[in-house]
């Protein structure tokens, strides 16, 4: 069973080959379902290697399907591991990425029309079958060097699809525009990225997870070594999981379809960094630095994008900066050396945020709908102009609720069960971090609590919402799906049974398992009850009509601009480092290139031109004068010969 | 005998001879005159070569001066063809008007 796991990454890689060359002549419908049944085939192995594992008393193996480098000392091969972290994410990934994939044969079919492009639509699921084929290529990788094909991998396809209305946006450019900042963001992590490659190389002459584990105890390490590892591993992370401070790529992200949202910027590309930073935990565990600085990224991480998710009214960009806060969770979690609660939160938060997003798309439609049976104008994605919804959308009202509490952490729901875990690592192991995440899920569960209401509740405010139609069966039945998941998930590691926790103990040896707290849990759902009740205080009479200030405004005053306009980080970066860099480029593009290298062998051509014209003149057409200089140069050659005997 | 004229004498006028040939054809307009001036240069040659044919009591100069004739005289008939030619386009046999291939 092992050995089918190649065909987790070669499967969805064909779906995305035959869709990309042929896929004009089939035709969008038999095009997205080959993707959809594709994506339900890397689900299938994924399960297939859970069974291997659990037949194989949970020990990993590792699968060789070639060599790929080979030079000198220096050995790679394409070779998967598969132990129960990388089965962990293979499910997720595939599995997720599956209800997305059906999600999006509803939800891309009234896009492409919306967007007046129907020809677009089997682009899409090119671009997201060879995203999944990354994504798993990072997972299942057994070295760094795997890891980062597949990392760079997804980072092309989030370009592209984040992209994918690339004519569209802000000025006709909007969408390119989030797509390039995505790429640039993330490609400064990679550096990061590369650099602790390289390290890692330099010190272990190895890039396989195994050797470099292998040698940590043989190897003889100067102290920089590995905090510099560390450390630049967790810029390719801050990078790739949108944190402190690379984080900024993500809310433009939201410029892709919604399906490409909750895929890629909420349930598998954004939690690659997480897993890689749980799968080089041996090397943090010698770096004590390293995990104190990862922990505080991610704490301030939480609590930064949690207090910008509040003054959002962008449905999109609520859920955006929320996953990046949970990011940050997650991010905090690893770096107090809980793995398992980070993983644990990985999974829950993949299914509820998909669920989340998703959902959003859903609510974004029927306004479109609404908005097309009412002829009306107004932005779909703006919660202002919402409302009402509840009495609409039957299905999408529900779901949208599930996953919303179980974001603000609600019991008896997975969430509750995983940002408890957090909590607790972080109340053991750092008091002050605690408080930070404490605050941070306070902000969580407020936010949600107000995008609920302005969403759902009050009277419908544009005709828009007022003629809203709900979605589809093949948009809501994956809804509902993750919706069941969102519930029923804490059970992977309720307090007392740990099934998670022994699960990833196979490969991340042992855990303490923390006792779980009362004081702890209570305070956390006291708090998030708190934060919906003050939530439904300031937000259930409000926003009468779409025009009205937000209550917050009032009551922050200055400090909600600054909350609105996202602390203006991308203003800082654009003073710091994007006009300065513009201004370089245009300096080397126009005055060297263009003025000085192409003027230089301009002149050149000119001057061959002018000495040329010069010699020309030389010849009038007068035999006489030519006659003269022939006479002219035959006295020359008599003198010499006359001078010179 | 009676002494003869030096040779250099000869060789003298035929340096003059040259010259006024090669001012004629520097300095005139007239085709015609050109083609004079370029016969009185070949004929100061043919009295150089007879004056040292006779200092040197060998034939080979005199016959040479054969030779040149003949060749001044073909050219002599190719240039008068050329001339007539060029009169009947342009009506005139001015040298300096013949200049239209120049850069």
């Amino acid at each position: 069973m092992f050995s089918l796991v190649p065909l987790i990454i070669f499967i969805p890689l064909a779906g995305f080959a035959i869709n990309a060359l042929f896929g004009k002549q089939l035709g969008g419908q038999r095009a997205a379902l080959l993707a959809v049944v594709a994506a339900a085939a890397s689900f299938g192995i994924a399960l297939a290697q859970y069974a291997a594992l659990a037949g194989n008393g949970y020990h990993a193996e590792t699968v060789l399907l070639a060599e790929w480098i080979h030079i000198g000392d220096f050995h790679v091969e394409w070779a998967f591991l598969v132990d129960t972290l990388s089965v962990t994410m293979m499910l997720v990934v595939s599995g997720v990425g599956t209800l997305i994939h059906i999600y999006a044969l509803g939800y891309m079919r009234e896009d492409v029309h919306h967007n007046h492009d129907e020809g677009r639509y089997t682009r899409f699921f090119v671009y997201l079958n060879l995203f999944l084929a990354s994504m798993l290529v990072l997972v299942t990788g057994d070295s760094f060097l795997t890891l980062f094909v597949g990392w760079e991998g997804v980072g092309l396809c989030s370009y592209l699809l984040i992209g994918f209305w690339f004519e569209k946006g802000e000025k006709n450019i909007g969408n390119a525009r989030a797509a390039m900042k995505a790429f640039v963001v993330n490609r400064i992590g990679d550096f990061g990225l590369m650099l602790a490659m390289f390290l890692i190389f330099w010190t272990f002459g190895s890039l396989t997870y195994a050797e470099v584990f292998e040698r940590l105890e043989t190897v003889r390490l100067e102290e920089w070594v590995i905090p510099a590892i560390t450390l630049l591993l967790l810029l390719g992370a801050a990078g790739k999981s949108a944190q402190v401070p690379l984080y900024v790529w993500l809310p433009d992200a939201m410029a892709g379809p919604t399906p490409v949202s909750a895929l890629i910027h909420a349930a598998t590309m954004v939690t690659a960094g997480i897993y890689m930073i749980t799968r080089s935990h041996e090397l943090y565990a010698l770096a004590e630095i390293s995990m104190n600085v990862v922990a505080w990224v991610g704490a301030i991480t939480a609590i930064l994008a949690a207090t910008i998710a509040v003054a959002q009214t962008d449905i999109k960009r609520v859920l955006a900066y929320s996953t990046i806060s949970q990011l940050g969770f997650m991010i905090a979690a690893v770096g107090l050396g809980g793995y398992v609660a980070g993983m644990f939160h990985l999974v829950t938060h993949a299914f509820f945020k998909a669920l989340l997003f998703l959902g959003s798309g859903s609510v974004i439609q029927a306004m479109e709908r609404g908005a097309h049976h009412a002829h009306d104008h107004v932005d779909p994605q703006d919660m202002r102009n919402m409302g009402g919804l509840w009495g609409r959308l039957p299905i999408t009202k529900w779901v949208y609720l599930i996953g919303a509490l179980a974001l603000a952490g609600l019991p008896p729901l997975s969430g509750f069960f995983s940002k408890d875990e957090i909590l607790l690592d972080a109340f053991k192991h750092n008091q002050a971090i605690y408080w930070v995440l404490v605050v941070a899920a306070f902000f969580t569960a407020f936010y949600m609590g107000r995008q609920l209401l302005m969403v759902f509740f009050g009277q419908a405010r544009t005709p828009s919402a007022e003629h809203a139609a709900e979605s589809p069966a093949v948009m809501t039945a994956p809804l509902i799906i993750l919706a069941v998941l969102s519930v029923v998930a804490g059970a992977l590691n309720w307090p007392g049974l740990h099934w998670f926790t022994d699960w990833l103990g196979h490969t991340l040896g042992e855990h303490e398992i923390l006792e779980f707290n009362w004081t702890v849990a209570g305070l956390s759902t006291g708090l998030a009850l708190l934060a919906l009740g003050a939530a439904y205080a300031l937000y259930s009479r409000a926003f009468q009509r779409a025009e009205d200030k937000d209550p917050l405004e009032s009551l922050l005053g200055p400090v909600f601009g600054w909350l609105r306009n996202k602390w203006y980080v991308d203003e800082l970066y654009g003073f710091l480092f994007v006009k300065p860099f513009n201004a370089l480029s245009h300096l080397t593009a126009r005055a060297i290139d263009l003025g000085g290298i192409d003027m230089t062998f301009t002149n050149f051509g000119e001057l061959a031109r002018e000495v040329g014209r010069g010699f020309s003149r030389l010849q009038r057409g007068y035999a006489r004068s030519y006659a003269l200089v022939m006479f002219a140069g035959v006295v020359l050659v008599l003198a010499m010969f006359l001078v010179f005997r | 005998m009676f002494p003869l004229i030096p040779t250099s004498y000869f060789v003298a006028l035929s340096g003059i001879l040259f010259t006024l040939g090669v001012v004629g054809v520097l300095t005139r307009r007239n085709a015609i005159i050109v083609f004079m001036s370029v016969e009185l240069m070949l004929n100061s040659a043919n009295l150089a070569f007879v004056a040292f044919a006779r200092q040197f009591m060998d034939v080979s100069g005199q016959v040479f001066v054969f030779f040149v004739m003949v060749v001044a005289a073909a050219e002599v008939a190719v240039g008068l063809a050329l001339i007539v030619t060029i009169f009947r386009t342009k009506k005139s046999i001015n040298v300096d008007e013949i200049s239209q291939l120049k850069g």
